[in-house]
């Protein structure tokens, strides 16, 4: 054969010569073929004949089961080690369907021996449904110890039906941490495919539960642990005899949050009966101190499958206490906004702190009237007195001045428009409107009078109250940024180390010290002459802030928005950011109060009370009282 | 007989090859046998594969009828087809097990790899046949980068085991259209010596899966579960077996997928060596008439087809049966024939009646 000329014998190919080629070739193939089944038959003779006597020991006398052993999943802790989710056992009554006949009449049989609600029916056929084959699936939990003893004597007539001590997961806060620690619940198709896709399925044999939602979610395979092994002797009937060997399994690492438990639960308490959000943080290292989503729900309830009627009440509540609103509801800014836009002001050469512009009570732009809330105007407004009494219109104008790009450019340092990073997952964007933006979204160009509102926070304008909490953290910290981090520090409970949670600061923002004391400075000024005066009256310790509210539904031109006459759902959102203590800040928040009205009146005061637990120590003695405030936009 | 039941009785059996199909259907009911221990007797499982041996059968019987010559105007639009269908796969098929291998068009879904272990083999005959006249070296180039593309796609789903049956199933193809040695040496030499390259590309869970087929106790609860359990379900079988409906392996639960790709531990097990024995001796007949009838193929499009299926076929048979006797990885490779499900089913029923086709429209072809 030539080198290049891989079929012999173009030029006088014939096909007999052909047809004898392609039968030597055939002939190599058929040797391989054997070759391969006879590769296959030395092997079962080895398995079968040689080795069948140890097979057969293995299959037969000794039959060895591989038994995993779950690790505990670690438990979740605050800063001051204050439980937040842990484990106990318990005993379950629990039914393997595939060993069973007729379910229902089993069922019912049960229920004459152990009581059995129509609550744990529901449960258990959602859990069948969702199950996997051969698993056993818990049709009553937290069996008491006359209940155990009752079945033990009755046993013989359930087969199919046994009695396991397993571990649970409990959250002894409640609703309290329902949106940040999040839940566990039973491991799902959907679950067994990410599994899967992450080679993760030896480690989860025996596991039946995975975290579903905030921590437990987030931190799935700290908190999860490695699955031991046990080889097991069965006798004929799958009866486990006894232990062969064990490689234990080694538990999960516990999380220790940056939380304050007690925090927290003053925060709820704050807030009485209204919706809304807080997120308090750290800002020399972006923990967060308190995350609270009003209303919440109790976890306690989704460990072992929700039942039906529970999990409708949740969803079709009103309230929708399904919703993270700290880190997934998106508000409107209101004139929390105004101080990143003064900081875009000085730094843009646009405004000095000095430069004063005429309030009339309203501004006009292309024959639309901007108002400001209060009639008449303000008068003379620099900078300082535009962040103390929050002028609508020195806001106006100044966004007319500075554009939406430069606007939009400026803030988006400040993580406005884009998520923060937080260790739970679920976060929303929010919106930060741009031209491109506008674009993008609606396939329109912006209009220069849509800018004017952007200025006091309205508009397209939408963050999540942890944006807005991350921003205020970051000005407070002169520009230094963290990521905020729910977590401390992850710890190996059989090493005791430490593996410490974003310590790092992301990064500076470029804004001159001189421009950031500028608004530092009104900011003080606010808590202490203007419309955040009130709420910290008599505090004990200097503190900046800003009041905020976010319009809900559009008011009518000429028309006035009239708290009493608007429907509850309708009325505005309150808002409040602030840091303490102002020269060396311990602590940024915002918080959010839905329908509330007016920021001053309502998430001032909640505000307050964190500050005075966080800094002094006191505990109120009831929720926060609404300010009859008449002032305070 | 009346002529007209002569005529019906013609009109079912013209295209039909009486050996091949005998040893299909002998395989087919040591399938339902095996399947009726396997599901715990459950005959739901049993009746629904049965449904399914029918349809196959009859995509055989429709196959066998259609002769060569049509076949080869399908090759080139079926496997065009299979690149589009496997390219939108990639693009927006459904994730299913973290691979991307099914595609879903409304009605239902289709996997499009399946498609391509006929239209593969097809494309090449084919290809072949046309330019047989002047065959060089660049036909032979073609040819590989026809096996590659579809061979790369399936493998980036990641389904590294059809990858690997169809990528042969082109090889077998190439070898047999006369492939020069020396190149065939060369490839396998520098196939060896990337090995290290490949392990280096490999996902995780496959690189898993070699180690734990050398050492399965590295891995008792993932992978190496299935090649311990099925190995001793093998191996306790010994010569006789334990006896239909008796095998302690299969029903105490420890063999995994018992009813799809581990059907023949069950098998093994219950029957033990002689069974064994026999059933490897079910699949060489078929085999055998596999090669017959490619060594008496007319054309090189025909003989290339034929050949392919045969191959194609050993293939299947011998990595099922050294997956589960623990020699091979474990691949998700059913034995063709015996496992439970339909599509694998299907496609290599196709593949049989293009053989019996091949085998009876040769005297028309010839003349």
């Amino acid at each position: 054969m030539s080198d290049l000329n891989i079929n012999p014998g173009v030029e006088f190919r014939n096909s007999q010569l052909e047809l004898h080629h392609f039968r030597w070739r055939l002939a190599a193939a058929v040797i391989f073929v054997l070759l391969m089944f006879a590769l296959l038959f030395v092997r079962f003779f080895y398995l079968q004949v040689v080795k069948r006597d140890y097979y057969h020991t293995l299959a037969e006398a000794n039959r060895i089961s591989i038994v995993p052993i779950v690790p505990n999943r670690g438990i979740i802790l605050d800063r001051n080690g204050v439980v937040l989710a842990h484990n106990y056992s318990a005993y379950t009554l629990e039914i393997t369907p595939s060993k069973v006949e007729h379910l229902d009449a089993l069922i019912d049989e049960l229920a004459t021996v152990v009581e059995i609600t129509p609550k744990d029916r529901r449960r258990f056929s959602k859990l069948l449904e969702e199950s996997r084959n051969f698993e056993s699936l818990p049709i009553r939990t937290r069996l008491s110890d006359e209940e155990i003893a009752r079945f033990a004597v009755n046993r013989y007539r359930f087969p199919g039906v046994e009695i396991n001590a397993r571990p649970f997961r409990q959250y002894p806060q409640n609703e309290l941490f329902s949106h940040v620690v999040g839940h566990i619940g039973r491991i799902n198709q959907r679950d067994l495919d990410k599994l899967e896709a992450d080679g993760l399925m030896s480690n989860y044999r025996g596991t039946a539960y995975i975290g579903k939602t905030g921590l437990e979610h987030s931190y799935e395979r700290y908190l999860h642990g490695t699955t031991g092994v046990e080889q097991v002797e069965v006798d004929s009937g799958g009866r486990p005899v006894r232990t062969l060997s064990r490689t234990p399994p080694v538990s999960g690492n516990n999380l220790v949050l940056n939380l304050d438990a007690k925090l927290q639960e003053i925060v709820y308490r704050a807030f009485g009966n209204r919706r809304g959000a807080l997120v308090a943080i750290d800002p020399t290292t972006g923990g967060v101190l308190a995350f609270v989503s009003k209303p919440g729900f109790d976890p306690n309830l989704f460990v072992d499958g929700i039942d039906p009627q529970n999990w409708a009440e949740l969803n079709t509540s009103p309230d929708r206490p399904m919703v993270n609103r700290a880190l997934a509801g998106t508000y409107p800014p209101g004139s929390t906004f105004k101080p990143y836009m003064a900081l875009a002001a000085l730094t843009y050469g646009k405004r000095t702190p000095q430069q004063t512009i005429f309030d009339p009570g309203y501004f006009n732009f292309g024959g639309h009237m901007f108002r400001d809330d209060k009639v008449g105007g303000h008068g003379q407004v620099d900078m300082y007195k535009s962040l103390v009494v929050s002028c609508d219109t020195y806001y106006y104008m100044l966004a007319n001045d500075l554009g939406i790009d430069n606007i939009s450019r400026f803030v988006a340092q400040f993580g406005f428009g884009s998520r923060t990073g937080i260790d739970i997952n679920g976060e929303s964007t929010g919106i930060l409107p741009s031209q491109e933006w506008k674009m993008r979204r609606f396939r329109q160009k912006w209009y220069a009078g849509e800018t004017i509102s952007i200025g006091i926070g309205q508009g397209y304008n939408s963050y999540t109250p942890l944006q807005l909490a991350s921003a205020i953290a970051t000005l407070a910290n002169d520009g230094k940024m963290f990521r905020p981090h729910i977590v401390d520090y992850v710890e190996n409970i059989t090493t005791h180390e430490h593996t410490t949670i974003e310590p790092k600061p992301l990064r500076t923002l470029n804004i001159k010290p001189e421009y950031l004391e500028v608004v530092k400075q009104a900011l003080v000024g606010v808590n202490q002459e203007g419309t955040g005066a009130r709420a910290f009256a008599g505090a004990g310790y200097t503190s900046a802030g800003k009041t905020g509210t976010a319009q809900v539904v559009g008011i009518k031109q000429g028309e006035k928005y009239v708290e009493g006459r608007t429907q509850e759902r309708h009325r505005d959102h309150a808002l409040f950011i602030a840091y303490a203590p102002a020269d060396k800040p311990r602590i940024a928040l915002a918080v959010v109060v839905e329908n509330a009205g007016f920021g001053a009146q309502a998430a001032a005061p909640i505000a307050r009370q964190v500050l005075d637990y966080y800094l002094l120590g006191k505990v109120p003695a009831e929720p926060a009282k609404e300010i009859d405030s008449d002032s305070g936009n | 007989m009346t002529p007209a039941i002569r005529r019906v009785t013609r009109f079912f059996t013209a295209h039909i090859d009486g050996l091949l199909l005998g040893a299909i259907l002998l395989l087919m009911a040591a399938g339902l046998i095996v399947l009726y221990s396997a599901s715990n007797a459950s005959l739901p499982r049993v009746s629904t594969q049965l449904m399914n041996m029918l349809v196959a059968l009859a995509v055989m019987w429709v196959f066998a009828n259609i002769p060569p010559h049509y076949l080869t105007r399908l090759a080139l639009p079926l496997f065009v087809l299979g690149l589009v269908l496997l390219i939108a796969v990639a693009l927006f098929g459904d994730v299913a097990n973290g691979a991307r291998r099914w595609l879903n068009i409304g009605v239902t879904r289709i996997q499009p790899s399946e498609l391509m272990k006929i239209a593969l083999p097809l494309m090449l005959a084919w290809y072949f046949d046309r330019y047989e006249a002047t065959l060089r070296l660049k036909n032979y180039l073609i040819a590989v980068i026809f096996v590659v593309v579809p061979v790369g796609l399936i493998a980036r789903q990641p389904d590294l085991g059809t990858a690997a049956l169809i990528f042969s199933s082109g090889c077998y193809v190439l070898f047999l259209a006369g492939l020069s040695w020396r190149i065939i040496a060369g490839v396998t030499v520098a196939g060896l010596t990337s090995l290290p390259f490949l392990w280096s590309v490999m996902h995780d869970y496959q690189r898993q899966r070699i180690l734990t087929l050398l050492d399965p106790a590295q891995d008792p609860l993932g992978t190496g579960y299935h090649t311990i359990q099925s190995t001793i379900a093998v191996g306790s079988g010994g010569i006789f077996g334990k006896g239909w409906l008796n095998g302690t392996q299969t029903h105490l639960d420890f063999i995994p997928e018992r009813t799809t790709d581990f059907i023949f531990a069950v098998y093994s097990e219950e029957f033990g060596l002689i069974g064994n024995s026999i059933l490897l001796f079910l699949f060489l007949l078929v085999i055998a008439r596999g090669v017959v009838i490619t060594a008496n193929a007319p054309t090189l499009f025909t003989r290339l087809m034929a050949g392919a299926v045969t191959l194609t076929f050993v293939t299947y048979a011998f990595v099922n049966m050294g997956m589960v006797s623990g020699i091979l990885p474990v691949v998700g490779v059913p034995l063709p024939l015996i496992s439970y499900g339909g599509t694998s089913l299907v496609t290599i029923c196709l593949g049989f009646g293009i053989l019996m086709s091949i085998q009876t429209h040769k005297k028309l072809v010839q003349t």
